[in-house]
């Protein structure tokens, strides 16, 4: 149980504070552009020459876990490259790599037009490509009940507010021969600004017909607790009996919570396994800029709320040496890091994407000067 | 060296060094205290311009409304300021009779010192433990233990409005309950040094009055170290209000008001640590104008404490 501690950049903070607190995190890290005697180096294991190569991104929790995965093993074949990653958030992430503290930043929502604009011409276009698909689950804690099965109106109901008991029977309906208790649902939700609560809400614009509060980072919850981070809401379904909640699928399996049924687009119930969420991504036409969404996904099989997160690159990178590290682990994260990706409870990308997106790689650039 | 020489030889004995070195130590002392209050009014003056642009569009409604959108632009935070007063409200209902008692306790001489030595130095420990720790603790701790309490208290009191809801787990009552075990040990400490630091010839004097050892805490040590009792406790509802993580993750972060303690509420310091990772634009200086709305409260909560002491301290 590790709660991120990350030490969010505040704005006030005058740069002599930030140099008295330490804060290591606000200050802009000037690339130190290590000149490029390590160029050759290949995803083969390193012979221990050359420069180690320091890479630092920030951005999304969601994704945390297997990034802080990929990079660990990657750097067990490759001693000198080291990418350290910071899970303050997708939107302090998209900052960050906006103001150029970073080597790479991560988000679990696509660009906005005005944030690309704000990147300076010198660093050229952002790139944005997907690394991995994560999905939601609704997990729970409810003793004697191990396959909750939830429809549309069921979910819906339970998130506005509408659906206060476990037996109502909106809930009931679709769970024959299972004892629902008379017990009030504790509805938890994320309390602080998410790319989960984004791909949860803009799944529930399209589901449920009577959800007013729209679809954001952070919006307005008429019910429940909320928790800060993926883990916190997945401690607090943990603690509380009756309690149910939205968390990305691998902190659920992480801590064995029980995950419910959910009823998709086409009317099947669908369990959340990376199978039946991978669904959900094959066969969608991707544009140029990679920003794929799959609200609520057309596949009678495909599990509901699926989505896709992104890496943020430079174009044109202040440090080609580093960039060129960084797409080649890219390409080795597709590839071989599809095995820790299964492992976690996440989703690899098809394989007609891998190759769209290696295909974009390649414009970065990486030997410039 | 005799006092009598030295009075009169001092003004030709001391050295230009030793001289400069005195200067020097007051001008660096100097630029350290006003080098703190800069950087205080550094962060209030950031925080206020930041703020500006809600302060426009809000005003003071700002203070008196609830409702907190960010897709529809739309601020308030009443929610916040009530559920930040309440908390630190309970946490010194619990932590200022615990906190002066055991004071109390250990500034007498109940106790062998070699027993009461490592007591006050544990009770000094519980300030040592990082915030995030209270917070875990009170997760996986504290709310399934009170949990059971509350329902009851929800079942056989919920007409008083205060334990109308069934709690949810999460809630004011623990927020206010974790802080209350933060603030203890400076309440403990600071009244502990105040009560030590009452001159013994007051207490001996009490005592050849004929007072009671009774009469003697209550009428004589207790006003005397009143002052500095009340500025203990003045730090310790300084760090309720600001705390931020355990409150975060215990609270609840609903936002919305309602009488009892047992339902979930948000506090200013939880909103600014929720939100302001991910805000942007208009809800940025909203998150300011919050966070220069609590500065306002500390800043009443100093002056009132600073009034209570000169209206009721012993005059020595």
């Amino acid at each position: 149980m590790a709660f991120s501690l990350s030490a969010t950049c505040w704005r006030f903070s005058v740069p002599a504070i930030a140099l008295a607190l330490g804060l290591a995190s606000c200050t802009p890290q000037t690339p130190s552009a290590p000149p490029s005697t390590s160029t050759g180096s290949s995803p083969a294991p390193a012979s221990g020459g050359g420069a180690t190569i320091s890479i630092s991104g920030a951005g999304a929790t969601a994704p945390n876990p297997l990034y802080q995965r990929w990079f660990q093993e990657y750097n067990k074949q490759n001693p000198t490259v080291q990418i350290s990653y910071d899970s303050v958030g997708s939107g302090a992430g998209v900052k960050r790599f906006l103001d150029q503290t970073v080597d790479f930043g991560a988000s679990d929502a696509v660009l906005k037009p005005e944030e690309r604009s704000k990147l300076p011409s010198a660093r050229g276009s952002a790139i944005q490509v997907p690394t991995t698909g994560v999905f939601i689950v609704f997990a729970y804690n409810l003793d004697g009940v191990d396959n909750l099965k939830l429809s549309r109106e069921a979910f819906c109901g339970i998130v506005d507010g509408s659906v206060k008991t476990w037996n109502d029977p909106k809930i009931v309906k679709d769970n024959a021969g299972v004892t629902l208790p008379n017990e009030p649902i504790t509805f938890v939700h994320r309390s602080d600004g998410s790319g989960t609560t984004d791909i949860f809400t803009h799944h529930l614009v399209k589901a449920c017909p009577n959800w007013k509060a729209g679809a954001g980072k952070t919006i307005e919850w008429s019910t429940g607790t909320g928790a800060k981070g993926n883990e916190g809401v997945s401690a607090n379904i943990q603690q509380t009996k009756g309690a149910i909640g939205y968390t990305e699928y691998s902190y659920a399996k992480q801590i064995k919570l029980k995950t419910a049924t959910l009823q998709n687009k086409a009317g099947t119930f669908v369990p959340p396994t990376p199978d039946a969420a991978a669904k959900a991504l094959s066969g969608v036409t991707v544009p140029a800029d990679y920003a794929v969404k799959v609200p609520d996904p057309e596949a009678t099989d495909a599990y509901p709320i699926v989505s896709l997160t992104w890496m943020l690159l430079y174009e044109k990178p202040q440090d080609p040496a580093k960039a060129k590290a960084l797409t080649e682990f890219l390409k080795w994260a597709y590839k071989d890091g599809k095995q820790y990706a299964d492992e976690l409870g996440y989703l690899p990308l098809p394989d007609e994407l891998v190759t769209k997106v290696s295909g974009t790689l390649d414009t970065i650039k990486v030997a410039a000067k | 060296m005799a006092t009598s020489t030295s009075r009169t030889a001092m003004p030709t004995q001391r050295s230009n060094s030793s001289r400069l070195l005195d200067k020097g130590f007051v001008w660096v002392t100097g630029a350290f205290a006003i080098g703190v209050g800069l950087v205080l009014l550094a962060i209030a003056y950031r925080v206020g311009t930041d703020s500006l642009p809600a302060i426009q569009r809000f005003g003071l409604g700002f203070l008196a409304t609830t409702r907190w959108s960010v897709n529809d632009e739309v601020f308030g935070a009443l929610t916040q300021i009530y559920g930040t007063l309440v908390t630190s409200f309970i946490a010194l209902l619990i932590a200022v009779p615990i906190g002066i008692g055991v004071a109390l306790f250990l500034s007498e001489d109940y106790l062998p010192p070699r027993i009461k030595q490592p007591i006050v130095f544990l009770i000094e420990l519980l300030a040592a433990i990082p915030s995030v720790v209270y917070g875990l603790w009170g997760i996986f701790v504290l709310i399934p233990l009170l949990r059971p309490f509350g329902i009851w208290l929800n079942a056989n009191f919920g007409w008083i409005p205060i334990f109308s809801t069934a709690p949810a787990g999460p809630g004011i009552y623990a927020a206010g309950i974790i802080l209350s075990i933060m603030i203890l040990p400076i309440i403990a400490a600071i009244s502990r040094d105040a009560l030590v630091a009452v001159p013994t010839e007051i207490r001996q004097a009490a005592y050849g009055l004929g007072a009671t050892r009774w009469e003697t805490i209550f009428q004589i040590i207790l006003p005397a170290a009143f002052s500095g009792i009340v500025g203990g406790i003045m730090l310790a509802l300084g760090r309720a209000m600001g705390e931020t993580m355990a409150v975060t993750m215990v609270i609840g972060n609903s936002n919305s008001i309602d009488l009892s303690i047992l339902s979930q509420g948000s506090t200013v310091s939880s909103l600014l640590a929720n939100q302001f990772a991910e805000a942007g634009g208009l809800q940025v200086s909203s998150l300011m104008y919050a966070a220069l709305i609590l500065f306002g409260l500390t800043l009443v909560v100093n002056v009132l404490a600073e009034l209570i002491v000169r209206r009721f301290s012993l005059k020595l």
